[in-house]
């Protein structure tokens, strides 16, 4: 693999380059000249959609990104993922206890309890996890997606009784298209939470290595264990509440990184965060330019791309053992 | 010196280890021996507090491990298990630099990584310090394993089958390695070990456990008896004198 010195800022270059072009994309004209001639429309445009959006693509795209190397290290596996741990559904189910029991609950509630069950929904993933004496690398993410899709069948339950299937699936489906001012600030509160991903990556690193590892070395285990997985539910649900579902993102991103770079959190998380920007960005952009002046929703083209990749990914793993 | 006094363990009602005490000496090599479930592996668990003991008290040098913080044991005392399934992608070298995490917290300095130098020297790992673990042979790996120990520089080492799986060579080399950490670092070294012979060729102490019960301690010398290991494994254990080694010739 020592031919692929990938350097960090090769990623951050790509991901500014891509930025600027996505300023300039778009129904709305926004242009230099325009911009220099102090075009109101075109400012306008600029500040109130198309800076939102960039900005929350790049939290989004850094956020569940490191939470797919935090699952993925934290449960030795490589194929667990918040789409694949029953997070994301738990999250989802969590929005609908607010929207029905809690009506017209504020947006910091609304989070609150989506963050809760996303919290409880990992925990009890991860305590499957634990007791489960088979422990095939394909099988846990098998079990996780089952998990999700019990949780998913409740959730689908209680929204036709109450009636509100149609506002249920607008976090099925991520979508930046209706991101503008106002509604993606919440998207900020992971920029803490990777901070302090970053902080803890070493200890991370070495929880993964199992528990009698971390224990050897003076890790409090338990502890770093509920710390990743408090952040995974955060980030998850911020995004959730925001953007809605991206799927695959935590899985391929944090897997393509590991493949040139190993498995040393300390190393690859910079990396993980900057591919995961970059990978949402390039799926965006295209979606926006292959039916312009229409737009294909980011779930779908991550998901398409995601999902071959993925594909890519298991088959490759028969031929290295990965 | 590691105490241990009246140690219990019990799963399900069923005591692994029952009401253990022994004393290990400083400097030295001291080798647990015993027939499959004697409690060998639980025993060496509870006195690195990997697991929790039901009943009875630990100490290392001076201090009781349940009253001792888990980080400033990690720079007093070193465990090794047998090395599990090991799927993570580190290098060799970032391996062995985990050894500095209870004095580092994870951000080594320069002395830090001088103790990583010195381990992969000492372990002559230089040409393969940057190949991956999960690449290794069962015998680099933990040659690599044993590197990231020294690097963690810890008084006590704990080893709980360190030859498992490993080749005539490499087990010879693993234990050469262990007697010249003794002489050269005074380490205190203590293994959980099946093959009678390698203990009685490189520890200074054996002591046998049997259904969870010390049957018999002393040093290699006393214990590499045929009496007293025919009454450990039930079987004839004959024993012979070859090159100023006590062999036990059992496979017939």
């Amino acid at each position: 693999m020592k031919c692929l010195q990938m350097k960090w800022w090769y990623l951050l270059v790509l991901l500014v380059l891509l930025s600027a072009a996505s300023l300039f994309i778009g129904v709305q004209t926004v242009s230099v000249q325009g911009l220099m001639a102090g075009n109101e429309d075109e400012w306008r445009t600029l500040t109130s959609s198309r800076v939102p959006r960039l900005l929350s693509i790049i939290m989004a795209g850094m956020g569940m990104a490191i939470c797919g190397l935090i699952m993925q290290q934290l449960s030795r596996n490589r194929f667990v993922s918040p789409t694949t741990a029953g997070t994301m559904d738990s999250a989802r189910f969590g929005i609908l206890v607010a929207m029905i029991w809690f009506g017209g609950a504020s947006p910091l509630l609304r989070t609150g309890v989506a963050f809760l069950f996303a919290l409880i929904g990992t925990f009890i993933f991860m305590t499957i996890l634990e007791r489960v004496k088979f422990k095939d690398p394909i099988f846990i993410p098998l079990v996780g997606l089952m998990f999700g899709n019990i949780v998913g069948s409740v959730t689908t339950f209680f929204a036709l009784k109450y009636d509100v299937v149609q506002n249920m699936s607008a976090w099925l489906q991520g979508d930046f298209s209706l991101i503008v001012n106002g509604q993606y600030e919440l998207l900020y509160v992971s920029i803490p939470l990777i901070l302090i991903a970053y902080i803890f990556a070493g200890r991370f690193t070495i929880a993964g290595m199992g528990e009698e590892f971390a224990v050897n070395l003076g890790l409090n285990y338990r502890t770093v264990v509920n710390l990743g997985i408090t952040i995974v539910a955060a980030v998850t649900a911020v995004v959730i509440l925001t953007v809605g579902t991206i799927p695959f993102l935590g899985l391929v991103v944090p897997n393509i990184v590991a493949i040139y770079l190993g498995d040393n959190l300390q190393k690859t998380l910079i990396h993980t965060a900057l591919l995961g920007a970059v990978f949402v960005l390039v799926c965006d952009i295209f979606g926006r330019l292959i039916v312009f002046p229409y737009e294909v929703p980011i779930g779908l083209t991550v998901g398409v791309l995601g999902s071959f990749l993925f594909l890519y990914m298991l088959m490759r793993r028969k031929k290295y053992a990965f | 010196m590691v105490q241990v006094m009246n140690v219990t363990k019990k799963y399900d009602e069923t005591p692994v280890v029952n009401d253990v005490s022994v004393t290990i000496k400083q400097g030295q090599i001291t080798s647990f021996i015993g027939p499959n479930g004697a409690g060998k592996s639980t025993l060496l668990s509870m006195i690195s507090r990997l697991i929790a003991k039901d009943a009875g008290e630990v100490r290392i040098g001076d201090k009781d491990i349940t009253k001792t913080k888990s980080r400033e044991l990690a720079k007093k005392l070193a465990i090794l298990k047998q090395s599990n399934e090991m799927n993570a992608r580190l290098t060799v070298r970032e391996l062995i630099s985990f050894g500095r995490f209870p004095y580092s917290q994870g951000r080594l300095n320069a002395e830090d990584w001088e103790h990583v130098d010195q381990a992969i020297d000492y372990m002559e790992l230089w040409s393969m310090q940057d190949s991956y673990i999960h690449q290794l042979s069962g015998g680099q790996r933990q040659r690599a394993f044993i590197a990231m120990v020294i690097a963690q520089d810890t008084d006590y080492i704990l080893l709980d089958e360190p030859l498992n799986n490993l080749d005539m060579k490499h087990s010879v080399q693993i234990m050469k390695v262990l007697r010249r950490l003794v002489k050269d670092m005074g380490k205190t070294v203590l293994l959980v070990i099946h093959d009678i012979n390698f203990a009685s060729c490189y520890s200074d102490d054996i002591v046998a456990l049997k259904n969870g019960h010390i049957v018999a301690q002393g040093t290699t010398e006393e214990m590499m008896a045929s009496e007293v290991l025919t009454d450990i494994y039930e079987m004839d254990m004959p024993i012979c004198r070859i090159n100023d080694q006590k062999i036990c010739v059992y496979f017939t």
